[in-house]
């Protein structure tokens, strides 16, 4: 929790002063293991979360399989999708999305919207989240529809 | 734990500090051959099918044309490249004394044309650069990898290693996440091997050319959206002596055929 509350106000501090990635990022509370409150402030669209998950830009399929028969190129290096909804709720998906390095620091998941201790990042990504607030907030909203 | 760091980490009290955790035994070291589909191993195995074989066919053709304001050609320094050059592929990266650094067989074709023959260097990529690497290389077919193993390289395999260890790019994924972690498992649906650089230059099907370690590990770069490094920068050298010395005691197999 101290942990996330230095995480906040970093990213206060950082918008505050106009710093490039602050631009692409909106300050979130962290309760517990998830995020309550929506990045946006509205609920997502599952169905564009559904196709936001199939797009390889996107790179959840790379590592991940799930129910989309439609597309053979689904990776096997992280756990099927299927059910994800009955497992985590929308709070805990959402930060799952967000930072899962927080649940494991081992993982090789990316965190989704995170912009700092990265190395490296290509220059057209710098500064820049994977997905912005709205794309999280439609994939959330496809996943917790996930119910086997 | 995966089990492969089990194993590594059980070796690593067996056989002294060779290897760190996580890092791939000998005995199960594997080429990427071993991942391909019978098709593409058979368009390997056949030097009438496999297309690698026009590069080195033409590489021939470059070592005995005289080049540059010396007016020589490789073989009047080095003769038959079949007796000269074999075994030389399979131990570069080398130290080079008056650098005092690793060189990659690609930059010692062009001291070689800068040094000896007066000829401007090849650009990175170049159909002749590859071509000549990848004549020379084939002179290696078959012999087992022994590059790293001069101890003046070694604080370069070192950086090599710390950087194949170092997670990279927006997707803050390392070399080592997929190819000691993960090889046998699928990428969208894709083999993702231990990525062993055996068969270096090598014709990949995806690319419908030629191509060489460093435009591999770039496009690995870019595929975690990390900034690449430029051609023949130091890291891709210490990766490139990192990854040769990982695979030590494979066979080369230039001109390889990969997916
Ligand atoms: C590079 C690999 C990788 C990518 C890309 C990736 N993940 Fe994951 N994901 C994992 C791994 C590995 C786990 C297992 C738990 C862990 O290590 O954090 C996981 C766990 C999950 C879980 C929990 C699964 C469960 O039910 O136990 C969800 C949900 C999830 N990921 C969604 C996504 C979504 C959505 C995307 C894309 C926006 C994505 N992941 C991209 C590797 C990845
Ligand atoms: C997200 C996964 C991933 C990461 C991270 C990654 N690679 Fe790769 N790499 C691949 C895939 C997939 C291929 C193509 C299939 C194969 O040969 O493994 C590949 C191919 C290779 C090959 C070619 C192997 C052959 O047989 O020709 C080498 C060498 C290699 N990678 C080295 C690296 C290095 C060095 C890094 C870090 C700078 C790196 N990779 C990072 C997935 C990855």
């Amino acid at each position: 929790m101290a942990r996330a509350l230095v995480h906040i106000a970093a990213l206060i501090a950082a918008s505050v002063a106009g710093a490039a990635n602050a631009d692409e990022l909106v300050p979130y509370n962290i309760v517990s293991d998830g995020i309550a409150e929506s990045l946006t402030g509205a609920p997502g669209d599952a169905a564009r979360g559904r196709a936001l998950v199939l797009a390889r830009t996107t790179t959840c399929i790379l590592c991940h399989s799930g129910p989309f028969p439609e597309t053979r190129f689904q990776g096997d290096l992280a756990p099927d999708l299927s059910g994800a909804g009955n497992r985590w709720t929308v709070s805990q998906l959402r930060l799952r999305l967000v930072d899962a390095a927080r649940f494991n620091p081992e993982t090789i998941m990316p965190s989704y919207y995170r912009t700092d201790h990265l190395v490296r990042v290509g220059r057209n990504f710098a500064g820049k989240p994977i997905l912005s607030a709205a794309e999280i907030e439609d994939i959330v909203a496809f996943l917790a529809t996930l119910r086997d | 734990m995966s089990f492969w760091r089990a194993i590594a980490a059980a070796a690593l009290l067996a056989t002294g500090p060779a290897l760190l955790a996580g890092e791939i035994l000998p005995d199960a070291r594997r080429s990427g051959y071993s991942f391909m589909g019978p098709d593409t191993r058979a368009m390997q195995d056949d030097d009438t099918s496999n297309p690698g074989m026009l590069f080195v066919l033409d590489g021939e053709a470059l070592w005995t044309k005289r080049t540059g304001s010396a007016d020589k050609a490789c073989a009047d320094c080095h003769g038959d490249a079949r007796g000269s050059m074999k075994g030389v592929a399979a131990r570069y990266p080398a130290f080079d004394k008056a650098l005092a650094r690793p060189v990659t067989l690609d930059q010692r074709i062009n001291l070689c044309r800068s040094n000896h023959q007066q000829a401007p260097a090849l650009p990175y990529e170049s159909r002749d650069l590859l071509a000549l690497s990848a004549f020379v290389a084939h002179q290696s077919r078959g012999v087992a990898i022994t590059a790293g193993d001069d101890p003046q390289l070694k604080p370069f395999v070192d950086q090599g290693r710390d950087l194949f260890m170092q997670r990279e790019g927006q997707l803050n994924l390392a070399c080592t996440n997929c190819h000691d972690d993960n090889f046998n498992k699928r990428l969208a649906g894709a083999p993702i091997t231990q990525g062993q650089p055996t068969g270096y230059p090598l014709y990949r099907l995806e690319w419908q050319t030629l191509g060489s370690l460093e435009r591999r590990l770039r496009s690995c770069m870019t595929g975690v959206r990390a900034q690449a490094y430029d051609f023949g920068a130091p890291e891709l050298v210490a990766l490139e002596l990192y990854l040769m010395s990982r695979a030590h005691g494979l066979p080369m197999e230039t001109p390889a055929v990969r997916p």
